[in-house]
């Protein structure tokens, strides 16, 4: 009371200094809340940023890669050369030397090149994969031996990365490796409708190779594939297991005190550790075949156990208890009640975690390095037991060659396996959303 | 006989065993289930788990054994002379024979004396592999027939089926137990034997380090020198830069999330974030060799700096990049466990919301932001592939982000990758990185989750 007859005594003017005085000081509130607010709009402006430059840099250099130039030649399929005795035998057929018929062919159609160097250059224009397009023509159509045909065969990877633009042609001459003659060559085929570019089957159908132009991802999906069977087989039921005890069954004392820090623990020991395990444990103790799907399985498997387990518990913990209390009023035993209403009731928010955990599975690298998942395997993978590598160990390869057209594929290597790991997360949000329920 | 098939037979078997089981005890109360002690699934299940279990856990041990067992008898076999060869180029010619037996490119020109060995290889394990089919298949049906006498109808059928599915759940959660025993003994024994080569003290305290072992004993510069320390400064340095960009992104956007945006922002922004967390970590790293640390390198030249193409700054700016959801949704999650009344409280007194936000909720807040930081720096310590692709391999001992640095991951990954023997300090100092590694996340992990627990406000 006595303060407030205070200030009922003070001053007008004094009144007025402290209006002031309070003005400026909210004012000066209001700016730090208008700043406050302001970092935290810029925050997330830089991450969406940082998201997006990621991702166009990486869509801006791969999209390129789903189309490939071709050029059509006109092709002799010499029966002196694939198959002089006319056997027709099929180990001959496969044995041919296909890569002097598309050599004849290019300076065939450019007769007017007399220059040995010239002419070697030439044959350059066109794949040296070529001979083996050829060879399955000529596999799959014996007829075609000793006519003309006129086939698109696969560019080199010199004029695939010209015909996309990735060199000046007014830039000078000695800092690109495509010369002005190439070019010369280059528009003549143009201009003739000969050269063409369509889409890449070839990538997505083909294994690795040397050769950029030839290059594809078949074999590591392949690998990716077997990799993952061996993860889901190995991990899920494990990983359902042991969250059904720790969250049904386990009785609460020291054990199962240590096991559930020792999870927590795992699921954030670096991936690579993993490696080092499957390294020590299963190929130098056990013998394990290196570079084998079964492995990389193994090690990945026990690298996203934690993943399902926490999952799961979650999921199992999120049923209410009204629903364990009626089963076990009808009679039901504990574990019959965990597998009949509780586990269906819970299964949704398992597989969820399940795709999540096998999504990160799907993109790691690291501890696949070093159980030798990195040899350069061109046979596309048969079974868990053969040698093969995975889709992200496969763009780290291709990541550290040199040629233009190799960043080129890496991306597109990229698109795929963010594309496989989209699709693997939306399958997960809806099922959650299709099967959540608030009880 | 390839063991894929006796496993379907076995399979084959016990679902057998499961309608066998069934109809017997059916047909033993001639239909009513009710006399029954357990229902009449259960009975089935007893006899498809007696089929099938005690031959599976034969078949694995034998398969285990059965290599072990054919390589002595085949070493047995060999010539004394081959017999007697020192352990390691022992080794290579068993790997050659079993490369031959299994009609692989061999290293060396095959011997009579290899040949042999290799069709008596081939011959053994024709010899197990069919012992094994028969012998399994024995016991699925022996048990299962002893099974099948022990089947009344007062047998208590479930209680025994349910004891053998809990001890199977029991062995998968000590699953998770066994890995880390296995991590923490291969990396001991491992580390170990590296101790033997190189002293501890050496390994962890010295400046220099440069793996090379010399080839020839005169070598210039190449006696390996195992120091550390260059590895740690430059992981931390990493670690640093990282954070330093994720800590600032990663709380402001939590705070925005949880205190000013409207639900449509929220809904659309958070997944956003977490796409972040869900790129692989390759993908990261080729955009940081391609992208950021190109850029980089520009924006240095612009501004008259020195900067590295394959600088700490490129790789760090990146992994902070990826650790940012780490923190945000972690620190969103505390943020949002804070009571509504705490922010009401604050309001009432005429606070603003950012007066609010870090006078009340960041405190209450601070010991679950703490263990997100902490989190993002243990992700951060062992990130591998951007460091990899975007950090060099040259040990500097430098604390100046624009210069090259390698880290205890990259390392490690060079250390093993490709061919090399095992024995070497060089492959097996990548195992007492790893220690180190391991040792150092754990610390973090366990330090995190201690806050946690002990910090945690309770307001109910």
């Amino acid at each position: 009371m006595t303060d407030i007859s205070k200030s009922a005594s003070v001053p007008e003017t004094r009144k007025a200094e402290m209006k002031n005085s309070t003005d400026a000081r909210l004012k000066r509130r209001y700016a730090a809340e208008r700043r406050f607010r302001l970092y935290g709009v810029l925050a997330i402006v830089l991450a969406m940023s940082a998201l997006f430059w990621l991702l166009a840099s990486i869509t801006a250099t791969g999209y390129q890669a789903f189309v490939q130039t071709y050029i059509k030649i006109n092709v002799h399929f010499d029966a002196q050369v694939i198959d002089p005795k006319g056997t027709g035998a099929e180990e001959t057929l496969k044995r041919a030397d296909y890569a002097s018929l598309y050599k004849q062919a290019i300076r065939a159609r450019f007769a007017e090149v007399r220059n040995r160097r010239d002419r070697r250059d030439l044959t350059r224009l066109i794949s040296s994969g070529a001979d083996l397009q050829l060879r399955d023509i000529v596999l799959s159509d014996p007829a075609v031996i000793g006519q003309r045909r006129d086939v698109w065969l696969v560019a080199s990877d010199e004029v695939d990365q010209f015909a996309k633009g990735s060199y000046d042609r007014d830039s000078p001459e000695a800092n690109r490796p495509f010369k002005n003659k190439h070019i010369a060559w280059y528009d003549k085929l143009v201009a003739a409708g000969e050269l063409e570019k369509k889409f890449n089957f070839p990538f997505f159908t083909s294994g690795t190779s040397r050769e950029p132009e030839l290059a594809g991802i078949w074999g590591a999906i392949a690998g990716s594939f077997w990799t993952m069977l061996i993860t889901l087989v190995l991990s899920f039921p494990v990983g359902v297991a042991a969250a059904i005890y720790l969250q049904e069954f386990a009785p609460k004392n020291r054990w199962t005190d240590i096991i559930e820090v020792n999870i927590n623990n795992l699921a954030a020991v670096p991936s690579i550790v993993f490696g080092l395990l499957g390294l020590a444990v299963f190929l130098n103790f056990f013998g394990m075949p290196r570079s084998a799907p079964v492995v990389g399985g193994m090690v990945l498997a026990l690298m996203t156990l934690p993943t399902i387990i926490i999952a799961t518990r979650a999921a199992l913990s999120a049923v209410p208890p009204s629903i364990r209390e009626a089963a076990l009023g009808v009679g039901a035993s504990r574990q019959q009640m965990v597998m009949h209403h509780v586990l269906p009731l819970a299964l949704p928010g398992i597989l969820t975690g399940t795709i999540i955990g096998m999504a990160r599975a799907l993109g790691e690298t690291a501890p696949l390095l070093m159980i030798g998942m990195v040899a350069f395997i061109v046979d596309v993978p048969d079974g868990p037991m053969s040698p093969a590598t995975v889709l992200p160990v496969q763009i780290f390869l291709w990541s550290d060659l040199p040629e233009r057209a190799f960043v080129e594929r890496t991306s597109a290597a990229i698109l795929v396996l963010l594309g496989f790991l989209i699709m693997m997360n939306a399958v997960a949000i809806y099922l959650r959303k299709k099967f959540e329920r608030r009880w | 006989m390839s063991p894929t098939i006796l496993f379907i037979v076995l399979i084959t078997l016990s679902v057998c065993g499961y309608y066998l089981g069934r109809s017997k005890v059916i047909g033993m109360v001639s239909g009513h289930a009710r006399d029954l002690h357990s229902r009449p699934n259960y009975y089935g299940f007893y006899l498809a788990i007696w089929c099938a279990v005690p031959a599976v856990i034969v078949s694995v041990a034998w398969l285990t054994l059965q290599p072990l067992i054919a390589e002595n008898l085949v070493i047995g076999a060999l010539p004394a002379e081959l017999q007697k060869l020192p352990a390691d180029r022992l080794g290579l010619l068993i790997n050659d024979i079993h490369n031959l037996a299994d009609g692989n490119i061999v290293s060396r020109n095959a011997n009579p004396e290899m040949v042999g060995a290799a069709e008596q290889l081939n011959r053994l394990r024709s010899i197990g592999n069919h012992a094994l089919f028969v012998t399994a298949l024995v016991i699925a049906i022996v048990c299962g027939a002893y099974a099948r006498s022990r089947m009344t109808p007062l047998l208590r059928a479930r209680n025994s089926v349910e004891r053998a599915v809990r001890i199977f759940l029991i062995a998968c959660s000590l699953i998770a137990i066994v890995t880390t025993i296995g991590i923490v003994l291969s990396l001991v024994f491992e580390s170990i034997r590296f101790f033997g080569k190189v002293s501890v003290v050496e390994f962890l305290f010295g400046t220099q380090w440069s793996p090379q072992t010399a080839l020839r004993k005169d070598q210039v510069g190449a006696t390996g020198a195992f120091g550390a320390i260059p590895l740690i400064v430059g992981t931390l340095l990493v670690t640093f830069i990282a954070v330093l960009v994720a800590l600032p992104i990663g709380l402001f956007s939590a705070i925005y999330l949880s205190e000013y945006a409207s639900r449509r922002v929220r809904a659309t922004v958070k997944p956003l974030l977490e796409i972040l967390a869900g790129i692989p970590t390759v993908v990261y790293g080729f955009f940081a060799a391609l992208t950021v640390a190109p850029y980089l390198r520009e924006l240095g030249n612009a501004l008259g700096l020195d900067v590295a193409s394959e600088s700490a700054l490129a790789a760090g700016l990146v992994i902070g990049i990826m650790i940012i959801p780490v923190i945000s949704s972690l620190s969103d999650d505390v943020i949002n466990s804070v009571p509504q009344s705490l922010r009401d409280g604050s309001y009432a007194l005429g606070a603003t919301r950012s007066e609010t936000v870090k006078k009340v909720i960041l405190p209450a807040a601070l010991p679950g932001i703490f263990a997100a930081f902490l989190l993002a720096v243990s992700r951060a310590i062992g990130e591998t592939m951007i460091v990899v692709m975007a950090a060099g391999l040259a040990a500097n001992l430098t604390a100046n982000p624009f210069e090259a640095v390698t880290t205890v991951t990259v390392q490690i990954v060079t250390l093993l990758v490709g061919d090399q023997e095992f024995d070497s300090a060089k492959t097996l100092a990548a195992f007492a990185l790893g220690l180190l590694l391991f040792c150092i996340t754990l610390g973090v992990n366990i330090v995190a989750l201690h806050v946690v627990r002990k910090y945690r406000e309770q307001y109910d």
